[in-house]
């Protein structure tokens, strides 16, 4: 794997977390007041490097060949997950991720939610779900740069991809003060399940003491071969979505 | 006992998801795979194998819910 192509699938995998963080933090923010809802997010990131300085010297501890089983097994899961998910909604089985419609659920929840302080909380409310929010996605980010850096040995340049993602993200949220609703998020989600699908099956063998066909180069094959089956199965489930339920069809 | 109970709900819901099927098949997978190398066979095949049946069997359980 190359420094580029590690830096892209740590970048796009991030910038989908980083718009759904940013999508709940504008709705809390906008309608609870910026305050409670900036100083959940602040202690979720706090948070979050707490993980990463508990997790990361723990997990370059692990012999290589188990960090590959246990990573290729956490990837594929996540990867599948991500997979059947876009193919649903490219499919047309499950309604497309929308931000904006997310955005409105928040903040019609926040507008009725009573305000309650605690501590040096102003709004116990906005700071739960800020915090909440940022630390689910941002639990998502650490993964994917601990697991995707600690085996291509080098985690700086991992982090370097997410740390560009969110400060992108974040920049364009503050200039525009809404969702990115525009952002192809299905699109991204669909490429990243490919990337940690294929990267879970390589890894996830190598654990298991495979050899894989020309060593790292079977990557090359897999990335396209998952893109391939993917691409079958949402045109099968475009053209026969009862094939996905058996006989009768109703939209989840 | 209360927050114990949601700190592992919490794990579990961010690692096994909304279908536990996959986690168990992953890890069934990765099992297999290292018995049939450790039997001699290179078994580079079997998860790629998997993953291509696992997909359609996840779509369906979740679309029937």
């Amino acid at each position: 794997m190359t420094s580029v192509a590690l830096v892209v699938a740590v970048f796009a995998a991030c910038v989908v977390e980083a718009v759904e963080a940013l999508t709940i933090l504008l709705a809390v923010g906008t309608t609870r007041g910026w305050r409670s809802a900036l100083i959940g997010a602040g202690t979720a990131v706090v948070a979050l490097a707490a993980i990463v300085a508990l997790l990361g010297p723990a997990i370059s501890a692990i012999p290589i060949d188990w960090l590959r089983l246990l990573v290729g097994g956490l990837l594929l899961i996540f990867g599948v997950g991500w997979l059947r998910k876009a193919i649903m909604r490219a499919a047309g089985l499950k309604a497309l991720h929308d931000e904006d419609e997310i955005f409105a659920t928040q903040v019609a929840a926040s507008r009725t939610a009573e305000t309650e302080r605690r501590a040096l909380v102003g709004d116990w409310y906005a700071f739960t779900l800020s915090f909440k929010g940022v630390l689910l996605e941002g639990l998502e980010v650490v993964f994917i740069v601990l697991t995707f850096g600690t085996n291509q040995q080098d985690v700086p340049l991992a982090a370097f991809g997410a740390v560009a993602a969110v400060l992108l993200v974040g920049v364009l949220g503050v200039a525009v003060r809404r969702p990115l609703a525009r952002v192809p998020e299905n699109t991204m989600k669909l490429g990243v399940g490919i990337m940690l699908t294929a990267f879970g099956i390589f890894w996830g063998a190598e654990g298991a003491g495979v050899e894989w066909p020309g060593a790292d180069a079977a990557l090359l094959v897999l990335v396209p071969a998952v893109l391939a089956v993917c691409l079958a199965y949402i045109a099968v489930l475009r053209r026969r979505p009862e094939l996905a339920l058996g006989r009768s069809l109703e939209r989840v | 006992m209360r927050h114990l109970k949601a700190f592992g709900a919490f794990w579990w819901d961010f690692v096994v998801g909304d279908d536990w099927l996959v986690a168990v098949a992953v890890v069934a997978g990765l099992a297999i795979t290292a018995a049939l190398v450790h039997v001699g066979v290179n078994a580079w095949w079997f998860l790629p194998v998997l993953v291509l049946g696992l997909v359609p069997v996840s779509i369906r359980r979740l679309v029937r819910r």
